[in-house]
């Protein structure tokens, strides 16, 4: 599963940083997305993967990281959504202001 | 003033405090509110100044009281208030001078200056010269130290409208400031070689000081600050065109107080830092030269104000070139002439001033025989220049033949220097008889009354000559009878510099005919001749000279260093800076993929950690997650909606993987915050203009340049992704060296839920997400900000092209939104009649989530976006206006609630008596239900939802309300 994961992630930042090279305002948007997921996995897979381990505290078992995930990176990571997501509402009025006063679509305010 | 009495002496910190304090109380004065000002400045002078003075008792004989307030414990950082005899010595004259300057300042400045302003910043300013002074923590001198830099600034450049006062106010400060920044940097590595910044400490590891490495480093940085401050050459230029400052700020900022701030680092760290040749050779030599040039130059200057300040500047050289001299009794000297020069410096500058203000002219070309029109005056400012000159009787000539004494005598130096600092002593003294009698003769003798001076010169108004009074008086009582008036106060301010047994000196007037008698004699009659060889020859030795000096003179070189400095800028900024986005996110991700290469090149292995099986069904997934990814990246350019959709299904097959792998709290936002970024995005489409149309000219060789673009970038995308991929291999199959199971353990106990995520965001680290929910709030209400004066691209202002073919046939507000009366029957049919539903099962569903948010996964932050995302449900179905008619959502307010909600709760832990957003759960009893469980965090999470669920409406609707505005078109565009 490890290696899938680590394709995935790749996968996801080789689109991210093509599209955020990209001179379109549209383009940057769905490429700092795709980034944010791909960060957000690499966050999360930090404390490791695990399909057998408890989330939430069970009474019994002894809270301890082999009987459980690790929530450090969880909460981090849900953090970093909520960042995301407050970063594209943004970023997406920003590029709508800047495409009223510019008058263009690229991302540098003026075609190049 | 019970806090000055002897059985309650005045601490430092409430003289710090007074002044700091006043100087806002005055502040807020009106502005013509001068007599107020004054009284408030000169109240709190009075008040510190007796309150100081009573403590001298306590440092009369050597004793140091040393106040420490905690600040930062656990960095082991404390506020450091020291009292010892030189920093009483310093406190009383910048206290006393600057209780004479009020009053004096109160008369000096017209009623339309606005003087309670003036008044603020030297209230300010006197805070900041005591924070120095008393500070025993050499980081918390050298920030105040800056601060005076900062005040200083504010003080010259007082006439803001003068250009000579905004060009005086920022080289002072870009010269002083300049030397704060070094002085810090000297002051940083003293505290690397001592351990600590304390004064005492590193007074005690001189030894250790001077023998290290470093201390060359140090000596200079430190220097580099003092000299700066101080006025020493090269670095003097900036006191001269301080002079366009008014006339009280000179007097005191230039005489008494800050100039002496350089003056009075060296005696701080002499005991530390002295002793050494390295210290004579950059010391001594900066004090001598400083001391001869500003001697000759004064006497060519015409201003009278800057003869003075190249007078204090040469004055200032022969208190460093003691300090340099390496001789405890040369400190004394040191301390003694600190004293003198700034009573009848401080003086003569207030007589300089009157003269200016009666006659309305510094010239001294212009200006004589004032003596028998302002005869008080005139005898004030002779016998203060008498004391500058060094004449017997004043209190300047025992400190000269203190200097005198110790050119000759002094032993530690090396012999080459010998007989070379008597000489260059007794040419320092004739230099200083000349410009004092050209001073005085020039302007109060010669041809009866003022030739044509603006004004008809009198005697000023009484108040404004008394400061003037009491510094002269002080010069003479001093220069006639020195061992009783300041025999003990010179011993104790001497011996902190010393830092050990004084030696042995007298204050006697006459020690018999002794050699330093024979040069202060000598120095009188060439002086005298020095002034009559000026008056025939001067005019053309000064065009000579300044033709010659003009390249090295230090106001020319920083005007061209400050000018190749901002070409240098220019420069970078154009050829180093882009202001475009692209190439800035080229370079960062350039950047970020060679220094990931470089620095982790041969250490990314693979790690022992047991793998999690592979899934047929996961790698399904992934592959389909990875067609969305790169099918974005393919359509975004073109075909927007496309692009959204494959995006999406790459975040919802993210938020699988988050339940997959035990994360059932990161699913749920993941897929909630997916959700809300879709309906974001499609909202925004429409706003956004529609395929660019073809630019330029698509000839082969445009072609060619496009072709190697993609190119280049495909090449660093598919490098940043293998990077990415390679290191979150590794990561994965390593275990973590440092991970703990705090949080696991605590979660029940401490923050009372089994949810330990949402603990930790509730409660271990609620600071954190009390951050992230201001930034949610901000974003939200800059979104609306930015969207209030939007104008939309003109392509589309018209209506799409589908709305514009259903026109005729409905009057909804979704397909023609302006001025629709209703929803047209028969729209959306299927959606609309499931909406209300929706939001019904929505409303359950968030406070489900929300109430087991503690013990199971949810939260206040999942439930607000899954009520938003009802919310919103409502709008896509019935329109803007439809929603709003019947719904009154406030999300402004619900924002506010939540912020104040989640504060209140923070700060509620504060009353009681623990840190801030300390949660505490509360065992209520009801009847009925039993026992039940209020946590504070449960208001906390309460205030997440409000904030979370008005944040999101307020982007969206923000963008939504854009279709029923009228927009204005841009003309032109």
């Amino acid at each position: 599963m490890e290696v899938v994961l680590a394709l995935a992630i790749g996968v996801l930042t080789s689109a991210g940083v093509w599209l955020v090279l990209r001179p379109r305002t549209f383009q940057l948007v769905i490429g700092l997305s795709l980034l944010s997921y791909a960060v957000n996995l690499f966050v999360f897979s930090i404390g490791g993967l695990a399909i057998d381990k408890e989330p939430i505290v069970v009474d019994g078992v002894v809270p301890n990281l082999t009987n459980y995930t690790d929530p450090v990176p969880q909460a981090l990571v849900l953090t970093a959504i909520v960042i995301g997501f407050a970063m594209t509402a943004l970023l997406l009025v920003v590029t709508l202001a800047s495409r009223g006063v510019t008058g263009t679509d690229h991302v540098d305010g003026s075609e190049s | 003033m019970t806090a000055s009495l002897p059985s309650s002496p005045m601490p430092l910190a409430a003289v710090v405090l007074l002044f700091a304090t006043a100087a806002l109380v005055v502040t807020l004065l009106p502005t013509r509110a001068r007599n107020g000002a004054a009284a408030i400045a000169g109240a709190s002078a009075l008040a510190a100044l007796i309150g100081l003075a009573l403590r001298f008792p306590e440092v009369r004989d050597g004793g140091v009281s040393i106040t420490r307030i905690a600040w930062v414990p656990s960095l082991d950082l404390e506020l450091v208030l020291r009292l010892d005899g030189l920093t009483w010595m310093f406190g009383v004259l910048v206290i006393g001078i600057g209780a004479l300057v009020v009053l004096y300042a109160r008369y000096y400045l017209s009623p339309a200056d606005p003087v309670p302003r003036f008044y603020a910043f030297l209230l300010g300013f006197i805070a900041a010269m005591l924070g120095t002074v008393f500070a025993g923590n050499l980081l918390q001198l050298a920030f105040f130290w800056e601060l005076t830099s900062l005040l200083s600034f504010l003080l010259i450049g007082y006439w803001t409208q003068r250009r000579d006062a905004q060009r005086g106010a920022r080289m002072a400060l870009t010269v002083t400031g300049v030397g704060g920044l070094c002085l810090l940097a000297g002051v940083i590595v003293v505290g690397q070689i001592v351990g600590s910044y304390d004064i005492d400490r590193v007074v005690a590891s001189a030894a250790q000081v001077k023998a290290h490495g470093l201390y060359p480093l140090a000596l200079c940085l430190i220097l580099l600050g003092a000299f700066t401050k101080s006025a020493q050459v090269p670095f003097h230029f900036w006191l001269p065109n301080a002079m366009a400052a008014p006339t009280p700020v000179s007097a005191y900022l230039h005489s008494a107080t800050m100039v002496k701030l350089g003056v009075f680092l060296l005696a701080r760290l002499w005991p530390a830092l002295s002793g050494t040749p390295l210290w004579f050779w950059l010391v001594g030599s900066a004090g001598l030269v400083t001391l001869l040039f500003a001697a000759w130059v004064a006497l060519f200057r015409n201003d009278l104000k800057a003869v003075l300040a190249y007078s204090t500047i040469s004055h200032l050289g022969l208190i460093v070139l003691l300090l340099g001299l390496n001789s405890p009794l040369a400190a004394v000297a040191a301390v003694f002439h600190v004293m003198n020069h700034a009573t009848f410096k401080a003086s003569l500058f207030m007589a300089v001033g009157i003269i200016d203000h009666e006659t309305g002219t510094r010239d001294l070309r212009r200006l004589s025989g004032l003596f028998r029109l302002m005869p008080f005056t005139g005898t004030l400012a002779l016998v203060a220049t008498a004391a500058m000159a060094g004449v017997p009787l004043l209190n300047g000539f025992l400190s000269k033949e203190m200097f005198f004494a110790e050119a000759i005598f002094v032993d530690a130096v090396p012999a080459a220097v010998k007989w070379g600092l008597p000489v260059a002593a007794t040419l320092a003294g004739m230099g200083s008889v000349a410009y004092s009698l050209r001073f005085a003769l020039g302007v109060f003798f010669g041809p009866a009354a003022a030739r044509d001076t603006p004004r008809v010169p009198e005697e000023p108004p009484r108040w404004m000559r008394v400061p003037v009074d009491v510094l002269v008086l002080a010069c003479l009582a001093v220069g006639v009878a020195p061992a009783p008036l300041i025999g003990p106060l010179l011993a104790a301010a001497a011996r902190p510099v010393v830092g050990g047994p004084l030696p042995a000196y007298s204050l006697k007037l006459w020690h018999g005919f002794t050699a330093p008698l024979l040069m202060s004699a000598l120095a009188m009659a060439g002086g005298t001749a020095l002034y009559l060889a000026h008056r025939r020859f001067g005019a053309r030795l000064g065009a000579a000279g300044r033709r010659r000096m003009s390249r090295f003179d230090g106001d020319v070189l920083y005007t061209s260093a400050i000018a190749r400095l901002s070409a240098c800028s220019r420069i970078i900024r154009r050829d180093w800076l882009s202001a475009g986005l692209q190439r800035q996110i080229l370079a960062v991700v350039v950047v970020a993929v060679v220094v990931g290469v470089l620095t982790l090149r041969g250490r990314v292995g693979v790690g022992d950690r047991p793998l999690v099986p592979l899934s047929p069904i996961f790698i399904g997934l992934w592959a389909a997650g990875m067609v969305g990814a790169v099918g974005a990246a393919w359509q975004a350019k073109y075909h927007r909606l496309s692009a959204l959709m494959l995006a999406g299904v790459t975040g919802a097959i993210t938020s699988v993987t988050f339940i997959w792998f035990s994360a059932p709290d990161l699913a749920l936002t993941q897929l909630t915050v997916e959700v809300m970024t879709t309906l974001l995005i499609l909202v925004a489409l429409r706003w956004l203009p529609a395929r660019e149309p073809a630019r330029g000219v698509y000839n082969r060789r445009t072609r060619q340049t496009a072709f190697r673009r993609r190119t280049r970038d495909v090449v660093i995308a598919v490098a940043a992704g293998a990077g990415m991929a390679i290191l979150a291999y590794a990561v994965m199959t390593r275990h973590l060296p440092e991970r703990t199971s705090f949080f696991l353990e605590q979660a029940l106990p401490g923050g009372g839920g089994r949810n330990v995520v949402n603990v930790m965001l509730v409660d271990f680290r609620g600071f954190d997400t009390f951050g992230e929910g201001v930034v949610l709030s901000l974003v939200a209400l800059t979104v609306y900000a930015l969207l209030r004066r939007f104008r939309p691209a003109p392509e589309v202002l018209a209506l799409p092209p589908q709305q514009q073919a259903v026109r005729d046939r409905s009057g909804t507000d979704l397909v023609s939104p302006r001025g629709a009366p209703d929803v047209a029957p028969g729209y959306l049919l299927v959606m609309r009649t499931l909406a209300p539903v929706i939001l019904a099962v929505s409303g359950i569903v968030a406070t489900f989530l929300f109430v087991r948010g503690h013990n199971a996964p949810g939260g206040g932050f999942v439930a607000g976006l899954v009520m938003a995302i009802g919310l919103l449900l409502q709008y896509i179905a019935f329109g803007t206006e439809w929603v709003e008619d019947r719904v009154r959502l406030a999300p402004r307010v619900l924002i506010g609630v939540g912020l104040m909600l989640v504060l209140a709760t923070g700060a509620g832990s504060l009353v009681v008596g623990y840190p801030l957003l300390t949660s505490h759960t509360f065992h209520v009893d009801v009847p009925l239900v039993g026992e039940v469980h209020l946590g504070s965090a449960m208001a906390f999470d309460v205030g997440v939802f409000c904030e979370v669920l008005g944040s999101t409406l307020l982007i969206i609707t923000s963008l939504a309300h854009q279709s029923i505005r009228a927009h204005r078109i841009k003309g032109g565009g």
